[in-house]
């Protein structure tokens, strides 16, 4: 996770609030967050050697399958559900997303923007799937299967019926940083939402 | 002498009987004028006596879980894979206590101990025991050790449900509670199966309405029955594939051939049920799959297992094996989830593995992984 990411991520969190983390990994950001924030919560992660991770670093992780949806956890049970850089990997990101908005009195989401004129020159440029620093993969191995860029979530979120309250972009380096306040869907290599429902 | 013992073993141990002659209320309402348990203890507890770890057996579990007690033993302890220097249950850390519970048959005051007021064997005659009775014993064996609050409780199956009750009754006594392969209460199908082997017992000749010692016999078919039941369903349909598949032990398919066939699987239970006979003891296991059936972690605090669990101070780590079908995922799912609902810690993970509900006994890297992984912890703040 970038530093800048990880800034802001920390911002949305209000101390000693309830945080769900999807797909968690090795722990690290709610390791972070409960130093510097002091929020209670849990990790829900799907690969044995992360949440094993987890359980060294005494992280709460609880094993779960986000494609299986989240029935565990009732209805505003959490201050802040959480999901950085996983959107992409889901089966059908729109339900995880309405999951989310469900448990969650807030919601923080960080995804990798597909819109991203470096995305966007190399599909052109090669005529082939685009494999940049931030998305390593080729086609056919990568766990991503559903890219999509800021205009895109932003259609879903009004579908869902989603109030953004903040939105932050990170760019690669100068001078996208610049130009993504502008084109955000051109310039920005990570997208950080700050969502809640509209009651 | 200790050399002779593989790495990472406790090496040679002795159980000791410690006697407790104060009265022990029973939930059933009778009082269990005293009692004595068989003990075995690992490592040393320290001064601050904050390393200390309770190890709770299952149904055919007892005091002799890890080393040998003869160097001639070829068999260690029934959790050894988990238990001794270095290993995730780590003895150079902890001070682990084993215990044969009452009622049980290895030593401990149960249905083959005296009754003090006629002279004779409790046989069925022992009173029917609750999990909480385990506890209430096991405090008082806490006490005498010198042992205020465990570092951590652990038990699989019947044990992790000892495990649950000790930190739901006694809050302050209990800093981790690891909770493995184990339920909040057992579903119909399990408490059918311990019916079918409990019926297997008391319909054996041998039997006697339970008062086998009086007649000098044991009744083996019905225990061997009972325990061939039960280790099927410990098991799953793709190990007993693996390990046995159609294998034949004697016997050929050939046609015109009348020597009976017997499968490989078949000698191999039939070995389970005749060792188990040899050695359990048939009120015990009335009593103990009678003390599995009853369990409800909730039942006393209006069916709601998120109230039970909100008293609750340890830290949990649960524990469940994928193939495991007589206490399913599923059943530790609901355990997390009321921890969840309490605002507990916990921690959850499904171990994949073959070996169906024996698997929490059995060597699994990414088991002991976790269980290290946490434990660790653990020892670190002790």
């Amino acid at each position: 996770m970038l530093r800048v990411e990880l800034d802001v991520v920390q911002r949305w969190i209000a101390p000693g609030s309830r945080v769900l983390d999807l797909g968690c990994g090795d722990g690290a950001l709610l390791d972070l967050l409960k130093a510097s924030r002091g929020i209670e919560g849990y990790g829900i992660e799907i690969d044995a050697s992360k949440i094993t991770q987890c359980i060294a670093r005494g992280i709460n992780v609880i094993e779960a399958d986000l494609d299986q949806g989240l029935a565990d956890f009732p209805d505003k049970s959490f201050d802040t559900v959480l999901m950085t850089n996983s959107l992409q990997v889901l089966r059908r990101p729109d339900r995880t997303i309405a999951e989310m908005l469900r448990i969650g009195r807030e919601c923080v989401v960080t995804f990798p923007n597909f819109g991203n004129i470096r995305t966007r020159l190399s599909l052109i440029a090669r005529g082939r799937m685009p494999v940049t620093r931030q998305l390593p993969y080729e086609w056919y191995d990568t766990p991503n299967i559903h890219f999509c860029t800021v205009n895109d979530f932003e259609d879903l979120c009004r579908q869902l019926g989603t109030r953004i309250l903040d939105r932050e972009f990170v760019g690669e380096q100068f001078p996208d940083q610049l130009l993504q306040a502008a084109w955000p869907n051109l310039f920005c290599a990570t997208a950080v939402y700050h969502l809640a429902t509209d009651i | 002498m200790p050399d002779s013992f593989p790495p990472g073993s406790v090496g040679l141990v002795a159980p000791a009987v410690f006697r407790f002659d104060t009265p022990l209320a029973l939930s059933c309402g009778r009082t269990l004028p005293g009692f004595e348990l068989v003990v075995e203890t690992y490592g040393e507890l320290n001064a601050a006596r904050s390393n200390a770890v309770l190890i709770c057996h299952a149904l055919s579990g007892h005091h002799h879980a890890a080393g040998f007690h003869d160097p001639a033993d070829t068999k260690p302890g029934w959790w050894d894979h988990y238990i001794g220097p270095g290993k995730p249950i780590d003895t150079d850390r902890f001070y682990v206590v084993c215990l044969n519970n009452i009622g049980g048959c290895h030593g401990s005051t149960g249905p083959r101990a005296l009754n003090p007021e006629t002279g004779g064997p409790w046989g069925k005659h022992f009173p029917p025991l609750r999990v909480r009775d385990w506890v209430a014993s096991q405090a008082l064996l806490a006490d005498r050790l010198g042992i205020a609050q465990w570092a951590a409780v652990i038990g699989g199956s019947l044990g992790g449900m000892n495990a649950m009750r000790w930190a739901v009754e006694h809050p302050e006594r209990v800093r981790h509670c690891l909770v493995i392969a184990s339920a909040m209460k057992l579903t119909a199908q399990n408490i059918a199966f311990n019916e079918i082997a409990r019926r297997a017992i008391r319909s054996d000749p041998d039997f006697h309405d339970g008062d086998f010692a009086e007649y000098g016999v044991v009744p083996r078919n019905g225990l061997a029955l009972a325990r061939m039941v039960g280790h099927v369903t410990y098991l799953s349909d793709a190990l007993m594939g693996e390990r046995f598949g159609r294998e034949l032990r004697s016997g050929s398919f050939q046609h015109g051939l009348d020597a009976p066939v017997q499968f490989a699987v078949e000698s191999y239970l039939h070995h389970q049920g005749d060792k188990f006979a040899e050695s359990f003891d048939a009120n015990t296991y009335l009593l103990i799959t009678k003390m599995l059936d009853y369990f409800d972690l909730a039942r006393e605090y209006g069916d709601d297992p998120v109230r039970a669990f909100a008293r609750t101070q340890a830290r949990f780590l649960v524990v469940s094996f994928s193939s495991d079908w007589r206490f399913a995922p599923e059943r530790s799912r609901e355990i997390v989830r009321a921890l969840v609902g309490a605002r507990r810690d916990v921690s959850y993970t499904c171990v994949e593995s073959d070996f169906g509900h024996d698997a929490f006994l059995l060597p699994n890297p990414r088991y002991e992984a976790v269980m290290g992984a946490y434990l660790k912890r653990v020892a670190e703040t002790c």
